[in-house]
C-alpha cells in the first residue's frame, strides 16, 4: 500500500456484526433520550453504516476535517440519528454526548447539519442535494489530485428529486471514478411506500442508463455489503458507482420490523428499554 | 481551505441531562389546554370540493403532513401524489390549470418558496394560472432547523406579481380562506398551520376576506399589526398589557399581498400609539418592511417596531426555547413592548 493516507489507524480488529449492533444500540439509546427519533432508519441503515466507518473509509477519528480524509456525505438529514451513532463508534463524537441529542443547544440536532457536528459533512435535510454537492466534491478532489473519495448515502425517496438525476447525469459527464453512492432502498417515504409513491424501479438499469457502475445487495448482510464496497472500489473505469442497497426498516429488533412501516414509527416509553434488552440477546462476538 | 471549516465548529458539546426538550418536527404551536380543531385545511378542502369539481389535491409526498391526506381519502380518485418532487408538483399544478383544473398543492413552505420557486414564478404565476398553493410549516413552526424553517416565504412569494399571498391565523381563519382562496381566480399562496391547529378568532365574530385587515381589539398606547400564528400572540400579549395598564389594539393583517394600506394607514395614523409589526418571518421583507415602506411612500408618521426572526439561519430546538430565543413567545413580546414605550 502506497496510499499516503495509510498512516489511519485501523479499526477492523472488532467484527463488523458487532460495529453494528453498537450502532443500533447507541441508536436506540439516543431515540430514548426523546422518546421519538427515526429509529427505523437508523436500525435499518446501520450494517451500511458499519460496513463504510469499519471497512471502506480512511479517516482520522481525533482529527475528522484531515485533509486526506475520505469523505462521507449523508443527504437524508433525518437519518442523522444514525450517523451521530456511527461517529460516536468511530470515535469522532464522545458517547455522553449522546444523552444530549435533540436536546436545545446540542451538537446532535434531530436533522444533520454541518455546522453542528464534527464529522457532519454536509446539512442534510432538503432532500435531493447530497448527490449535487457530492459531485463539487468530488471534481474538487480530483483538482487537488487527492486520492480520497467520496461516499455519498442517499434515500430512496430522494430518486424522486430532479437533482438526483441531473447529478447523476454530470457525475457521468465528469468520470468522476472518486464517487461512490450508496442509496438506501427501504421502500419507505413520507406518505407510504416508496414504490407506490414514484415509479423508482428499476434503480440498477436506470443508474447503467446514466452511465454508473451499480450493483444491487441485501443492505442488512455484512458480507455482501463488503464484497459490494470492494467491487465499487476497485472498478477500472472511469465513472461513479452506486451501491444500491435493500434495507429492512427496524432490523435487528424483531418486535420493531413487524411494526407496520411507517416513516416515523412511534416507539412507547417502555418499548425503548424492551428493544435494547431484545438486541442484548443476540450481541455478536 | 480545511480552516475555514473548522471555524464552523465552534460549538461545543452540550451538557447532557440538562432540559432535556424536543426538537420533534410537528410539535404543536398550541398551547396546553388550547381549544383546537383538527386538520381544519383537509375538512374545509374536502367540504368544498363536493361542490366545485375542477378542485384536485396534489402533494410532494407530504400529504400527511399538510393534512391533504383528509382530501385524498375522502376524494381518491381526485388526488395525485407526485413524489418528493417539488418543482414537478408545482409545475403539474400550472399543467392541470392549463386544462381548467382547480389545483391545491402541498408541500412545506420551504420546500415550495426555495426548490419550486422558478416554477411557481413562470409556469403558475407569470400566466396568472389557478393554482392554490398551500404550506405547511411556515416561519419558524418546527425545530429542526434551517432546511425545514421557511423563516423567508413571505418575502420570496411577496417579491412575486399576481400572486395573492394568506398567513392565517388559526382554524377559524383557514376554514374561511379555503373557499375564499377557491373563489379567487388566480394564484395563491396559503401558509398552513396543520394537526392540531388553535381556534383564537371565534370569540371576535371573525370574518375572513382576502385583502382585508381586520381590527381585532381596540387600544390606546400600541397597534399590533399581526399576522399568521403572531395575532394568536399579540391578542395573549395585549391581554398582558392591559393588566400593567397598557392598552393595545391588534389589525390582524392576513393578507400579505395584496395588502390592506387603507386601514393599515388609517389605523397607523392615528395619533399617540406606537406601531409593532409581528410577524412569524425574518425582518428582511415580510409584512414589517411592507408596512413601513408604504407609510414611508404615503407620508404616514408614526412610532415603529418590528417583532420578527434575526436575519439568521435559526437553531435547531425545541419550538418553545426558539420562540422566547427569538422574541416571538408572548412573553417575550411583552417584554419587548414594554421595552419600547
Ligand atoms: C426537498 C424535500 N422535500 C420534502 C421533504 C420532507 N420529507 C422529509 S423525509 C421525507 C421522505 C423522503 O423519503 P425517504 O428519505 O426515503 O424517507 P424514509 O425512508 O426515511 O421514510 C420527506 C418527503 C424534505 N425533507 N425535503
Ligand atoms: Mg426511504
Amino acid at each position: 500500500m502506497t496510499d499516503p493516507r495509510s498512516d489511519t489507524p485501523k479499526l477492523a480488529n472488532m467484527s463488523l456484526a458487532r460495529r453494528a449492533f453498537n450502532i443500533r444500540r447507541l441508536a436506540i439509546r439516543m431515540g430514548q433520550v426523546q422518546g421519538q427519533g427515526y429509529l427505523g432508519q437508523a436500525l435499518g441503515i446501520a450494517d451500511v453504516l458499519a460496513v463504510s466507518y469499519f471497512h471502506a473509509l480512511t479517516y482520522r477519528p481525533e482529527d475528522p476535517y484531515w485533509e486526506g480524509r475520505d469523505r462521507f456525505l449523508m443527504s437524508n438529514g433525518h437519518y442523522a440519528i444514525a450517523l451521530y451513532s456511527a461517529l460516536i463508534e468511530a470515535g469522532v463524537i464522545g458517547e455522553d454526548e449522546l444523552e444530549t441529542y435533540g436536546s436545545d443547544d446540542s451538537r446532535l440536532p434531530m436533522s444533520g447539519m454541518a455546522s453542528y457536528t464534527p464529522g457532519m459533512e454536509i446539512s442534510g435535510g432538503s432532500l435531493g442535494q447530497g448527490l449535487t454537492i457530492a459531485v463539487g466534491m468530488a471534481l474538487g478532489l480530483k483538482r487537488k489530485k487527492s486520492s480520497a473519495k467520496v461516499y455519498i448515502l442517499f434515500s430512496d425517496g430522494e430518486l424522486d428529486e430532479g437533482a438526483t438525476w441531473e447529478a447523476a447525469m454530470q457525475a457521468t459527464h465528469k468520470k468522476l471514478d472518486n464517487l461512490i453512492a450508496i442509496v438506501d432502498v427501504n421502500n419507505q417515504q413520507a406518505d407510504g411506500p416508496a414504490k407506490e409513491i414514484s415509479a423508482i424501479e428499476p434503480i440498477a438499469p436506470k443508474f447503467e442508463a446514466f452511465g454508473w457502475f451499480a450493483q444491487r445487495v441485501d443492505g442488512n448482510d455484512l458480507d455482501a455489503l463488503v464484497e459490494a464496497y470492494d467491487v465499487a472500489r476497485s472498478d477500472p473505469q472511469p465513472r461513479p458507482r452506486i451501491v444500491i442497497a435493500d434495507t429492512k426498516m427496524c432490523k435487528g429488533v424483531p418486535f420493531l420490523e413487524a411494526r407496520d412501516k411507517s416513516h416515523f414509527i412511534n416507539i412507547a416509553p417502555a418499548e425503548w428499554q424492551q428493544a435494547i434488552d431484545i438486541l442484548d440477546a443476540g450481541r455478536p462476538a | 481551505m480545511s480552516a475555514i471549516r473548522h471555524l464552523r465548529h465552534a460549538r461545543k458539546p452540550a451538557a447532557a441531562g440538562k432540559g432535556l426538550k424536543t426538537s420533534a418536527m410537528i410539535a404543536s404551536i398550541a398551547a396546553e389546554g388550547q381549544k383546537t380543531r383538527s386538520a381544519p385545511f383537509g375538512h374545509a378542502l374536502v367540504e368544498l370540493a363536493k361542490t366545485r369539481p375542477e378542485i384536485v389535491g396534489l402533494t410532494a409526498d407530504l400529504s400527511k403532513y399538510t393534512d391533504l391526506h383528509i382530501f385524498a381519502h375522502a376524494h381518491p380518485d381526485r388526488f395525485y401524489q407526485m413524489g418528493m418532487a417539488e418543482q414537478v408538483l408545482m409545475g403539474a399544478s400550472a399543467g392541470l390549470a392549463l386544462e381548467g383544473f382547480m389545483p391545491f398543492a402541498t408541500t412545506y413552505a420551504v420546500f415550495a418558496a426555495r426548490r419550486a420557486y422558478d416554477f411557481i414564478c413562470l409556469a403558475i404565476a407569470e400566466e396568472n394560472l389557478n393554482v392554490k398553493i398551500c404550506c405547511a410549516l411556515p416561519g419558524l413552526t418546527t425545530g429542526y432547523g434551517p432546511s425545514h424553517q421557511a423563516t423567508d416565504d413571505l418575502a420570496i412569494f411577496r417579491a412575486m406579481p399576481n400572486l395573492v399571498v394568506i398567513d392565517p391565523c388559526d382554524a377559524n381563519e383557514i376554514e374561511q380562506a379555503v373557499p375564499a382562496i377557491a373563489a379567487h381566480d388566480g394564484p395563491v399562496y396559503m401558509r398552513l398551520l396543520r394537526g392540531n391547529v388553535p381556534i383564537v378568532l371565534d370569540g371576535y365574530d371573525y370574518k375572513f376576506e382576502i385583502g382585508k385587515a381586520k381590527l381585532l381589539r381596540d387600544g390606546a398606547d400600541v397597534l399590533f399589526v399581526s399576522t399568521g400564528l403572531m395575532t394568536m400572540r399579540v391578542l395573549e400579549a395585549a391581554e398582558a398589557l392591559a393588566a400593567d395598564r397598557v392598552s393595545a389594539a391588534v389589525l390582524h393583517v392576513s393578507t400579505i399581498k395584496p395588502l390592506d394600506v387603507e386601514t393599515i394607514r388609517r389605523e397607523c395614523a392615528r395619533a399617540g400609539r406606537l406601531v409593532v409589526v409581528a410577524e412569524n418571518h425574518t425582518i428582511c421583507g415580510g409584512l414589517g418592511e411592507a408596512v413601513a415602506a408604504d407609510l414611508t411612500r404615503s407620508g404616514v408618521r408614526t412610532a415603529f417596531r418590528q417583532i420578527a426572526l434575526p436575519d439568521q439561519f435559526l437553531d435547531a430546538g425545541a419550538l418553545p426555547t426558539l420562540h422566547d430565543r427569538y422574541g416571538i413567545s408572548t412573553s417575550a413580546i411583552v417584554a419587548s413592548v414594554k421595552g419600547w414605550l
